[in-house]
């Protein structure tokens, strides 16, 4: 038998309707829908409401999602895999700082203090490990101008720079070019070329072209080693050359010899 | 798995949004807000928790403030009472047409709730999870929805008598 007192409020009648009420008070809305004729008729019309939302609904047709807002969370992610690059060169820095890695003069006698070269490297070089890191990584883009544009690569980062540049060739060491970027400096920009063999390494030389007055004073041939990374660099009057790559020793060194050829040619 | 998950959630965020505004480019601008503002807090996602109800509190909070900004000279009380026109004369399906209409002319919080609870599916806790109110909220403009709704659609003449309830005993 029901209670009298066994009443159902709208909270309870909206339950209902939307199968979110408590199946143990099933019957007694059911009493209450067949003692309450008004509010049995209000539930059928809420129902039929709810009906015809889900229909409009499933009728709405959105069509293709634009570009724009898949871009939106495109950018976002790349953003977060660059962020996530830029702190592990910020890691690699702090440990050049820390003079924690050795560094060497290249054909010359071991220079006595030659931890802390790596720290005592001009700017740019640090620059050049950082732009490294960040962009050999790079699935989409790792170059903003392509190899297959490359005298427009050539022509667009010499005017960029101020400065005609050489893109050196690899080829014959089996790397192939595949761009450039350009990169803020210190004052004056900078270009990265990105280069990759086969077997998908990468290595990138990084050019910076000094106002006249601002060059550091010119080095001969250098090496750092920054955890898997070996960097070659080298000051020729303006210009800042620094040669990176996770490759071997043996092998960085035959490809900052060629690069070093071509560009003193 | 990062922020690139929120991609397959688009089109469901834009068919929300197009019922929610009752306008495509006033909705795919909201959709387009609502994925800048969850890529900014991407970090504040709780990998446990939902993310299609996170992603529609984010159009909520978003969706309100645009209402606000829209409505900010008007003078009333715009979020409550104000209806908002989006008549369309060219005819659909007849019951369509004045069901959308009557939805358009609801205030939004009583469309949010309506929409979430019926067409999203969600329950009325989390419904209030969403929109960041009380359940008490959630039924009160749920029940207020829903009869102005029906006398919407009576005073266009649409709505039927209800045919008399049967009950089957068993």
């Amino acid at each position: 038998m029901r209670e009298p007192t066994d009443r159902v409020d709208d909270d309870e009648l909206h339950a209902f309707v939307d199968a979110q009420i408590d199946p143990s008070r099933l019957p007694a809305m059911l009493a209450w829908l067949q003692a309450n004729p008004a509010d049995a008729a209000r539930v059928l019309q809420w129902q039929a409401q709810r009906v015809q939302l889900r229909q409009l609904a499933r009728a709405v047709d959105v069509g293709e999602t634009p570009a724009a807002l898949t871009e939106v969370v495109a950018k976002a992610a790349a953003g977060a895999r660059r962020r996530g690059a830029w702190q592990q060169a910020a890691a690699v820095l702090l440990l050049v700082a820390a003079g924690v890695t050795g560094g060497r003069y290249w054909g010359q006698a071991a220079d006595p203090d030659e931890t802390a070269m790596m720290a005592a490297s001009p700017d740019f070089v640090r620059e050049a490990v950082l732009a490294h890191a960040v962009f050999v990584p790079e699935k989409r883009h790792p170059v903003e101008v392509a190899a297959s544009d490359e005298a427009h690569l050539v022509q667009w980062l010499s005017r960029r720079l101020g400065s005609p540049l050489k893109v050196p060739s690899l080829a014959k060491h089996g790397y192939q070019l595949l761009g450039g970027r350009l990169l803020p400096g210190e004052g004056t920009p900078r270009a990265q070329f990105m280069y990759e063999n086969a077997q998908g390494l990468r290595v990138t030389l990084y050019v910076a072209v000094f106002e006249p007055g601002q060059a550091p004073d010119s080095t001969s041939f250098r090496s750092a080693r920054v955890g898997d990374e070996e960097a070659f660099y080298w000051i020729e009057d303006r210009f800042g050359y620094a040669l990176s790559g996770n490759v071997n020793g043996p092998d960085m060194q035959a490809l900052a010899r060629e690069v070093y050829g071509q560009l003193e040619r | 798995m990062g922020v690139e998950q929120v991609l397959g959630h688009i089109p469901a965020l834009r068919r929300y949004a197009r019922l929610l505004t009752g306008d495509a480019t006033r909705a795919d601008d909201l959709v387009q807000d609502t994925l800048e503002r969850a890529c900014v807090k991407w970090a504040l996602w709780q990998p446990g928790s939902v993310l299609r109800s996170w992603l529609l509190s984010l159009m909520h909070n978003l969706h309100m403030n645009h209402l606000r900004d829209w409505r900010h000279d008007d003078g009333h009380a715009a979020l409550e009472d104000a209806p908002e026109s989006a008549h369309d004369p060219t005819a659909e399906a007849a019951e369509r047409m004045d069901l959308r209409q009557a939805l358009a002319a609801l205030p939004p919080p009583m469309r949010e709730v309506l929409l979430l609870v019926t067409v999203e599916e969600y329950t009325y806790a989390e419904t209030a999870d969403i929109l960041g109110v009380p359940v008490g909220t959630v039924m009160s403009r749920l029940h207020r929805a829903r009869e102005r709704l029906r006398k919407l659609m009576m005073d266009n003449g649409q709505v039927r008598r209800p045919m008399p309830l049967q009950l089957v005993k068993r």
